[in-house]
């Protein structure tokens, strides 16, 4: 029933069904306006015709009040619809919006990883109000023509049907037209709002990547990127209005070419006394009727084409599946004692149509409660994947990790996640306080215990912080040092008193002296609580009571430090450089590459 | 222009709630420039256009006559037998109906032609804009609102050339002529007429004014949006991590309801005016029916001018209301320019030189000089309160203190990313404001802590160093630094789509593909600031047996908390609180027993 162009904009009728009747009081106010509109020069000819041309002064008086107050409701109704329409139209718009961010939030990083943020912004925010667009106007207009076309059509059968039928017959050019067009411009329109997120993503990508592109003076170098994709926008865009001007004009002919019909059919009609002149009259001053509504088809179906193409990508993005989200029977994590293990982990990251090659390879690895093991390799090896898989940001291939003996995949995500706290690498902080951002994984932290966590991450600078912990940081605040950033990610990881820590190079940005210090904090923290913690210096080895090694994907060794220096020259090589030696190629083939193979 | 007016220049005003009346008109009339000198290149065709739609509308009424003639002539001459005379009546709409469909085709393809040609034309001003605008701006604007105004109110601009400019041109013409027929048919009538102009006038300038606000608001708020959406989704790592989900969530839904409520404001407006507009039509009409109706009776009219005067003002107060409509898109359109306007009208704190200085002879050697450099991001908190130091040419000058010494800033402002408050900073002996950015970049390039990697291939991303670059020198750059081997290791090597910002990359293969960039832009100084931390220590190593080839003739400064960079240094700066505590070669600060010399017990420590 519904073409599969329009199957995505028909799905958007789950978000209209709440207002419904916002929607029936809308297309009532549009109906009941045109009646008024067409009926106001009725009263008036009525009036010059009747007490006018009488010369009936008394009868003019209620003519009078009757057009003023048909004047009125029409002015009502249309001020009643457009005032539905801001309250209905503009708050399904926002629904749909709410439920897209919520939807994105939760998809998981896998996806974040492949999608660009400016075709997804492109979607929350240009194809959502084309299709607001449609739904206040073009749906609305779309049935108030059709049922004026229809009406107009069934009076012409009744004036003369010969001439009525041949005006039908001429209007299916129109029909043709438009089924022709909608092919072709559903194209050209998807082409146009891919290639308008295309664009919003270098816009993001330039605005967020401004620093390394002053450090190389290469705005030139975008400007011309980004006019490029603005032009191939501007071509696509161009075959569009190409499109819609060869639409819009033959379809300006259907109406003309049929009043012609009419006057030829009509004209020879009344000529042989088939038809009366009065008939004739009538019917070309209803044939004008039609004119409007065919010609505004033209930009409803063009609308209609847009919205429809706009909801297919909405749609896109809102039926990926959360494929990391709470399988059905999981249970809630309650203070666990911190076992994690890894067992017979492999991972690979998801490609574009298969799975990429095997990052991790049947890692087992067991961290008993309290203990705090660190991961060792060289770059690339696989360790911040290791580390992600623990709090679900990314699923395992094969294998699981367990957490109490629990399949982290059979836990609440909210429950592993508030007893997992993450420290990343490269730390984010978003724009608010400091405060809220240090206690995003628990709103609830106490001043002592911001305090305690700010010391033990020598972040003490946040207090000289023009307004201390409420001066607004991240990028619409202050910015701070990569340094300074990462010891708030750590001071916030540490404040959710996690049964297990993972702390991916947390501490790689600060100079020795700091380094030195919370290290010797962190020890404290770490003596009870479960820690995984990648680590590139031979200084936060020292923190943990073993170390895995990960070298090419794989486990190579799990030991103590001091016994895989000794044993070990890969790990020796990865961590301080010694075997690997200064003379030699630092690459080629040693531990540290990961060459292919 | 008075200096409180200076004080709103650029995007001064994009935050204030309330506007003083003056400022607001001072704003319109920005928007209104850059309007007329976005529009100056089309005007010849946009002539041609109006033409085209005014022969449109000629056709258009001749339709309706032609079939008056069909009517009274044809049926005639049919019955005379001579229906030749009808068939040349047909044929006649015909022709004009092509002409017509011809004419609007014309039009509407022509009008997209300019349309896109002056979105392109904007599109690319506001781009360029943004490039050329110096970190302080961008620190302080932001990359979410950068994104809204390069999408959002580019979005608002289409969609006034989306709202037919034909109607525009035939409304504007009809309410003029009609206005005038109006006058010569009945001269009272007509005057009372033109009289709803009076309260049409005030309704419009009610409308001008809170639209103006409304429509200010609608810009301000989806900016906010936008920003809550790309801060959330660029860092949805920490967000998940963190269970930031639902308390996004509600911010989302605060920022999104602020935009409804923004945009039903406006759509109340013109939901208020708009009818309001039909009102003052309709009233009016019914007022000439009356008074009209009293004066055919009085015998002063005739009651077939009536018919007429009445027919044509419904033709009157239609293309009024059209009028309004599209008002209102012009009203939506013009609070995005003049958002674009102020960007525009911003001036870069970095500014380029008017005649950039010439090259020395045998090329850019590299020698930097601070002189008497003060430098502050807040008044009154001096960052570098006098820096003098001379860094010879080839040179490599590690920087080292602790966090807020002032490293950074050093580092910024060398690579012109700032100006200093007082004071020069000289490569060469020519001040950095006298070189042109293509000379700068040849002369100084940085590699920060951030690595950011833009998506596409690795090859783009080294080559970002150098966009000339050929395959070999990319090559050769990423063998030099270590990054060949995992690159060729990656499924298409060198070819590879890196994703969004590199993410198939670790944090230290990132690390390693900005050094690549770095060393590929070859420049005569070059700036590391912190640009190792996530490299493991083979691969630190590997970079920095790089480095001593490549910095060997060249000037380096090395921003460093691992001391084992310090090693390639020739010299080290200690700084304290912006000032240079210590400065020597690194055995020499070894023996003195300074900072340096603590600092390094310390690190010798961190290796056991």
């Amino acid at each position: 029933m519904i073409p599969s162009r329009f199957r995505a904009l028909w799905r958007v009728r789950s978000y209209v069904e709440p207002y419904r009747r916002h929607v029936v009081l809308m297309f009532a106010c549009a109906g009941l306006s045109v009646v008024a509109t067409i009926f106001i020069p009725l009263v008036i000819m009525a009036a010059i015709n009747g007490p006018i041309a009488h010369d009936d002064r008394s009868a003019l008086l209620p003519m009078f009040g009757l057009a003023l107050l048909l004047g009125a409701a029409e002015a009502s109704l249309i001020y009643g619809r457009r005032w539905v329409h801001s309250v209905a139209v503009l708050r399904i718009e926002r629904q749909i919006r709410d439920d897209l961010y919520v939807h994105l939030q939760r998809l998981p990083v896998a996806f974040h990883d492949k999608w660009q943020t400016g075709q997804l912004l492109s979607r929350a925010t240009t194809d959502l109000s084309t299709i607001r667009r449609f739904l206040g106007f073009g749906a609305v207009f779309f049935v108030i023509n059709a049922l004026q076309c229809l009406t107009v059509l069934v009076i012409l059968l009744f004036i003369w049907w010969p001439l009525g039928i041949l005006v039908m017959v001429s209007m299916l050019p129109a029909g043709w037209l438009g089924k022709r067009f909608g092919t072709g411009y559903s194209q050209v329109s998807r082409l146009v709002q891919d290639q308008q997120g295309d664009l919003a993503t270098l816009a993001e990508e330039a605005a967020t990547g401004i620093r390394v592109t002053k450090a190389f003076g290469r705005g030139p170098l975008l400007q011309a990127k980004f006019g490029h994709a603005a032009r191939t926008l501007q071509s696509s865009a161009l075959r569009s209005v190409r499109l819609r001007a060869r639409f819009w004009a033959l379809l300006e002919l259907v109406p003309n070419i049929t009043m012609a019909l009419v006057v030829l059919f009509g004209a020879e009609a009344v000529a042989h006394e088939a038809l009366s002149l009065g008939g004739l009259v009538a019917f070309t001053t209803m044939v004008v009727l039609l004119q409007w509504p065919i010609v505004d088809l033209g930009w409803i179906l063009a609308m209609a084409q847009e919205a429809a193409t706009a909801a297919d990508r909405i749609y896109e993005v809102m039926d990926e599946p959360i494929t990391i989200a709470d399988r059905p029977g999981a249970t809630r994590l309650s203070r666990p004692a911190g076992m994690l293990s890894f067992e017979g982990v492999s991972f690979a990251y998801p490609g574009a149509d298969s799975e990429g090659p095997l990052v991790l390879r049947d890692i087992e690895l067991v961290v008993e409660p309290g203990e705090t093991v660190a991961v060792v390799g060289a770059t690339g090896s696989g360790k911040t994947t290791l580390a992600c898989l623990v709090p679900r940001l990314y699923d395992v291939t094969a294998g699981r990790v367990t957490l109490d003996g629990k399949d982290v995949r059979d836990l609440t995500l909210d429950s592993l996640r508030r007893h997992v706290a993450m420290a990343f690498e490269d730390p984010v902080l978003f724009s608010m306080s400091v405060r809220e951002n240090l206690t995003l994984g628990r709103p609830d932290a106490g001043e002592d215990e911001i305090r305690e966590a700010l010391a033990l991450a020598q972040a003490d600078f946040v207090y000289d912080l023009p307004w201390k912990l409420d001066t607004r940081i991240g990028e619409q605040g202050m910015s701070l040092s990569g340094g300074q950033r990462q010891r708030l990610a750590l001071a916030r990881a540490v404040i959710v008193r996690p049964s297990v820590l993972v702390l991916d190079d947390p501490l790689s940005a600060l100079d020795v002296h700091t380094e030195a210090l919370v290290e010797e904090a962190l020890a404290r923290v770490l003596r009870d609580t479960t820690a995984l913690v990648v680590v590139h210096r031979p200084s936060t080895v020292a923190l943990a009571d073993r170390v895995a090694f990960l070298r090419d994907g794989r486990l190579a060794a799990v030991g103590s430090h001091a016994h895989l220096m000794a044993g070990d020259p890969a790990y020796a090589a990865v961590l301080s450089g010694a075997a690997g030696g200064d003379s030699r190629t630092p690459t080629g083939g040693e531990p540290a590459s990961r060459a292919a193979g | 222009m008075s200096v409180s007016a200076q004080e709103w220049r650029g995007v001064a005003a994009e935050q204030a709630e309330e506007l003083p009346g003056r400022i607001s008109t001072l704003l319109r009339r920005r928007s209104r420039r850059l309007l007329a000198s976005l529009l100056r290149p089309h005007r010849w065709k946009a002539l041609l256009l109006v033409l085209a739609v005014l022969g449109a509308n000629a056709a258009m009424l001749a339709g309706p006559y032609l079939v008056g003639v069909g009517i009274d002539k044809g049926i005639p001459a049919v019955r005379a037998g001579h229906p030749q005379t009808l068939f040349m009546i047909v044929g006649a709409m015909i022709v004009a109906a092509g002409v017509q469909a011809v004419l609007y085709w014309v039009f509407v393809s022509g009008a997209g032609r300019v349309g896109q040609e002056l979105l392109l034309d904007l599109r690319q001003r506001v781009f360029a804009q943004f490039q050329r605008l110096s970190l302080a701006f961008h620190e302080r604007y932001t990359s979410g609102r950068v994104i809204s105004r390069l999408t959002s109110d580019l979005d608002a601009i289409t969609e006034l050339l989306d709202a037919g400019l034909d109607t525009l041109v035939t409304s504007v013409l009809s309410v003029v002529s009609i206005g005038i027929i109006l006058l010569f048919l009945d001269l009272p009538l007509g005057l009372v007429t033109l009289s709803a102009f009076v309260p049409l006038v005030f309704l419009s300038r009610w409308f001008q004014l809170n639209s103006t606000v409304a429509y200010r608001r609608t810009r301000e708020t989806v900016a906010l949006v936008i920003v809550q959406f790309t801060e959330s989704l660029g860092g949805i790592r920490a967000v998940q991590a963190f269970r930031r989900e639902p308390r996004n969530d509600e911010i989302f839904a605060d920022v999104n309801d602020d935009y409804r409520k923004a945009t039903e404001r406006s759509f109340r407006l013109v939901g208020t005016y708009w009818p309001a507009i039909r009102m003052v039509g309709n009233v009016t009409t019914a007022i000439v029916l009356l008074y009209g109706g009293f004066r055919v009776m009085d015998g002063a009219m005739q009651v077939g001018v009536l018919a007429a005067f009445l027919l044509y003002v419904r033709r009157f107060f239609d293309p009024i209301a059209e009028i309004s409509q599209f008002y209102d898109s012009f009203q939506g359109a013009a609070a995005a320019l003049e958002k674009l306007s102020g960007v525009l009208e911003e001036e870069s704190t970095v500014r380029m030189p008017a005649r950039p200085a010439s090259e020395p002879a045998g090329g850019w050697r590299g020698e930097v000089r601070f002189e008497d450099v003060r430098f502050e991001y807040r008044t009154g908190v001096p960052v570098l309160p006098g820096l003098d130091v001379t860094m010879p040419a080839g040179q490599t000058v590690a920087l080292l203190g602790q966090t807020g010494a002032g490293k950074t800033t050093i580092a910024r402002l060398l690579a012109r990313f700032y100006d200093p408050v007082s004071g020069r900073v000289l490569v060469d002996g020519v001040g950095l404001p006298e070189l042109s950015e293509p000379q700068l970049r040849r002369v100084v390039a940085m590699v920060t802590q951030e690595n950011f990697l833009f998506s596409g291939t690795v090859e783009d991303n080294i080559a970002f160093g150098r966009p000339d670059a050929s395959q070999e020198q990319i090559e050769a750059a990423a063998q030099a630094i270590g990054a060949a081997a995992f690159i060729e290791s990656l499924p298409d090597g060198y070819e590879t789509d890196l994703g969004k910002r590199g993410s198939r990359l670790s944090a230290g293969q990132r690390q390693l593909v900005a050094f690549a960039r770095a060393f590929l832009a070859d420049p005569a100084v070059l700036i590391l600031d912190e640009a190792t931390s996530s490299l493991d220590v083979p691969s630190e190593r590997a970079v920095q047996r790089a480095l001593r080839t490549v910095l060997a003739d060249r000037t380096a400064l090395i921003i460093a908390h691992r001391l084992s960079t310090v090693e390639i240094a020739d010299r080290v700066l200690v700084l304290h609180d912006g000032r240079i505590v210590e400065d020597g070669p690194p055995s020499a600060l070894l023996e003195s027993g300074g900072h340096y010399a603590q600092l390094h017990e310390a690190w010798r420590d961190s290796l056991a």
